[in-house]
């Protein structure tokens, strides 16, 4: 870009004086670009960098201190607890990817396709973000009294005779860990998508009809190859935030179930801060590989 | 919300208003108390079992200065005592996380001449005895971190020495929580938690200071495990026991754990759980709900706790001395009354008994049957005339504690073990 910003009469020669023109546009792309870097530099490169240093450092029982050890990430990589909590991590980020993919991507091709006239999307699409209105930990708790040994569920199940005992996994399992992942983030899926939908030329949709396409091969060679970015941002959403969590986790498995975030979450109220900054640099880490593997399938920059 | 700096700020400026500027930087004089306690806030937290609004709201009618309640669980009380001392004047906490906290300089010992009832504390809390036959229990006994030697001593001192690290506030005996309704025999050991009976019925709670105490008192009851001292276990009592739960724990036998109080009231309320590990006031919440709850006494005895308010390092001057008069305040009846109506012990008890009804002491403290219905301070009814206390009097069950909340040596390593029991 800064090529053609610069004819190539106008390079400067070494130690001769810039054009001035060029330097003021120079400076000028600088200082509009510093305002995002710094608060970026300051909120969240400085707090990494941080949780890096800290990672290293050692722990009593009520503090820390300035120390280069590699103790915290010995302990961490050499307990089978670790791999076992990430491979559990790794399970609901999967599941949880696929159901809230064929459901976001359900809710956003209606949306998008079958819905005629542009009010009517939009009035949908709102109906689609109220839950969104109360809190994360609101919609995630109401599940426990809905899904309990004596809850709304069981009791129908019961009454309608298709079971004869209350069932025990549906509250406290991994069950519903999932269940809630899925309510809490299909959002996240339907947005992306939905929008990346809205961008398709329908042109398109009707060429491949007229050359006689079926609808699924609509489906699979137009519409899907066109929604990919959508799918892989909200991939991206809908990994991280799995990923990252420990409340839900928490309380839809009753403390029963660990995830990454859980036990970061223990050593932070044990004070065991480099533990829980070494847990959670290999977390960033392996988050971030995950990231680059996605994006080895869509190049988000180009497609958008 | 006025904080303390502000508060001085806003008399320097008051001053300099009235033309008394000059004088005042002249010669300090000292304060006049009436308007300026109004100006004064004290910031406290601690767990949820005694920020209770109403304190704040009583001490605003009787010292009228402003206390500030924030309420969090243990682990998160630990963390803001250890690590952000500048953010509370008192702290509302267990002797266990005194033991923990002290080291870090953050709070002051107070002198024990200036609290008034000093004297009528009961005995768990100075000499450790409850009675002079008392035989002191494992675990972290309050008075063994209850002084140090003096106002800057570090290191907890065997004995009363006239500096206090917290002061006594309430104190209970803890066991299993039960629903009658759904268990229809009698229980009466602590193995009962893991009996197979109870499968994907039973709970313990996830703080794992608390926890791996009432982990050992079933294993012990199971006759598995005969521990030194359950306050401090040893690397391989810690790594057998917890090996003992997480057994049960893969056989299914835990609905789920619990770390909130709330939690707990609604494992139990809801039926998600009929035995589980509790406390005294979550059994009056589950009864208050019409459902029956009993806070069953076992043969092995009591695993006890107890709590105490610390001063911030920082509190220093007016501050302080409002400090002094609310903790005065606290055991001089009123607090210990509503407490103790609640279900827990107070400090003080005889200073207690003055804000409670003869029903109420009789049923409470005395372990009489119940003349007329028993309500709560909010105003439910808890137990009907007639009524007993479950496990007896006050000399019946804090006589009976076998252990007491602790931090043991072994504390990182148990931690690490508590850590994979979740995961397992």
């Amino acid at each position: 870009m800064t090529d053609q910003a610069m004819p190539p009469t106008a390079a400067p020669e070494p130690g001769a004086i810039p054009v001035h023109g060029d330097r003021a546009r120079h400076l000028s792309g600088w200082l509009l670009a510093a305002p995002l870097a710094s608060v970026l530099a300051v909120f969240l490169v400085l707090p990494v960098v941080m949780i890096v240093i800290v990672s290293f450092w050692g722990a009593t029982e009520f503090s820390i201190y300035p120390d280069f050890r590699w103790d915290n990430y010995e302990f961490l990589l050499t307990s089978e607890v670790t791999y076992r909590v990430f491979l559990n991590t790794f399970k609901y980020a999967a599941i949880t990817w696929a159901f809230t993919l064929v459901i976001g991507f359900t809710i956003a091709y209606f949306l998008a396709f079958h819905i005629r006239t542009l009010g009517w999307q939009v009035a949908l699409f709102l109906l689609c973000t109220i839950p969104f209105w109360t809190s994360n930990i609101i919609r995630m708790i109401s599940w426990i009294p809905f899904l309990g040994r004596n809850g709304l569920a069981n009791s129908t199940l019961v009454s309608w005779g298709v079971v004869d005992e209350p069932l025990e996994w549906l509250l406290f399992s991994d069950f519903s860990v999932i269940l809630a992942f899925v309510h809490l983030y299909t959002l996240f899926m339907v947005v992306p998508i939905f929008n990346t939908m809205m961008r398709i030329d329908r042109s398109l949709l009707e060429a491949a009809s007229d050359a006689g396409a079926s609808g699924w091969q609509t489906l699979w060679h137009i519409v899907i190859p066109l929604t990919k970015p959508g799918i892989m941002i909200g991939t991206i959403f809908v990994v991280t935030l799995v990923m990252g969590d420990f409340i839900t986790v928490r309380f839809m498995s009753g403390s029963q179930s660990a995830n990454v975030g859980r036990l970061i979450s223990n050593d932070i109220g044990l004070l065991q801060y480099p533990s829980a900054s070494a847990t959670a640099v290999v977390l960033l880490v392996t988050v971030l590989m995950v990231i680059g593997i996605l994006l080895r399938f869509v190049d988000i920059r180009k497609e958008l | 919300m006025k904080t303390i700096s502000k508060i001085r700020y806003s008399r320097r400026t008051m001053l300099k208003a009235g033309g008394a500027a000059v004088a005042a930087s002249a010669l300090p004089a000292p304060m006049v108390w009436g308007q300026e306690t109004r100006d004064i806030t004290l910031r406290q937290f601690g767990t949820g079992v005694s920020n209770l609004n109403e304190v704040a709201q009583k001490v605003r009618e009787d010292l009228g200065f402003t206390l500030e309640m924030t309420a969090l669980d243990s682990d998160s009380v630990t963390q803001r005592a250890a690590t952000q001392p500048d953010s509370f004047d008192i702290a509302d906490i267990e002797y266990w996380i005194c033991k923990k906290i002290w080291p870090t300089g953050n709070l002051q010992a107070m002198d024990t001449s200036k609290i008034a009832n000093y004297d009528r504390i009961v005995g768990i809390f100075r000499d450790g005895k409850l009675t002079p036959e008392s035989v002191i229990a494992q675990g972290t006994a309050p008075h063994t971190v209850g002084f140090v030697d003096g106002p800057g001593g570090t290191s907890f001192a065997g004995e009363e020495t006239g500096w206090m690290t917290l002061i006594p506030t309430i104190y209970n005996a803890d066991t299993l929580g039960i629903r009658p309704d759904l268990i229809d025999r009698p229980i009466n050991n602590w193995h009962e938690l893991l009996n197979a009976e109870f499968r994907g019925k039973a709970s313990i709670l996830d703080i794992s200071s608390i926890g791996i105490m009432d982990m050992a008192m079933v294993c012990e009851s199971l006759g598995e495990i005969t521990y030194g001292d359950k306050g401090n276990m040893t690397r391989e009592e810690i790594d057998r026991t917890i090996e003992i739960f997480t057994d049960a724990k893969k056989a299914g036998q835990f609905r789920a754990f619990w770390k909130t109080f709330d939690e707990s009231v609604n494992l139990m309320a809801s039926g998600e759980v009929v035995i589980q590990s509790m406390w005294s006031p979550a059994i009056t919440a589950v009864r208050a709900r019409g459902i029956p709850c009993v806070y069953q006494p076992l043969e092995e005895g009591y695993r006890s706790w107890g709590g105490g308010i610390g001063l911030s390092a920082s509190l220093s001057g007016m501050e302080l001395d409002a400090a002094y008069d609310y903790i005065n305040w606290y055991l001089s009846g009123w607090v210990g009354g509503f407490l103790m109506r609640q279900g827990y012990y107070s400090a003080v008890p005889e200073t207690s008994k003055l804000f409670m009804s003869e029903n109420e002491w009789g049923y409470w403290f005395e372990g009489k049957p119940a003349t007329d219905t028993i309500t709560s301070p909010f105003g439910d009814p808890l137990a009907e005339a007639g009524a007993v206390r479950d496990g007896g009097s006050f000399f019946d069950r804090m006589g009976a504690v076998a252990c007491w909340n602790a931090v043991m040596d072994e504390n990182q390593y148990m931690v690490r073990k508590w850590n994979e029991f979740i995961a397992a």
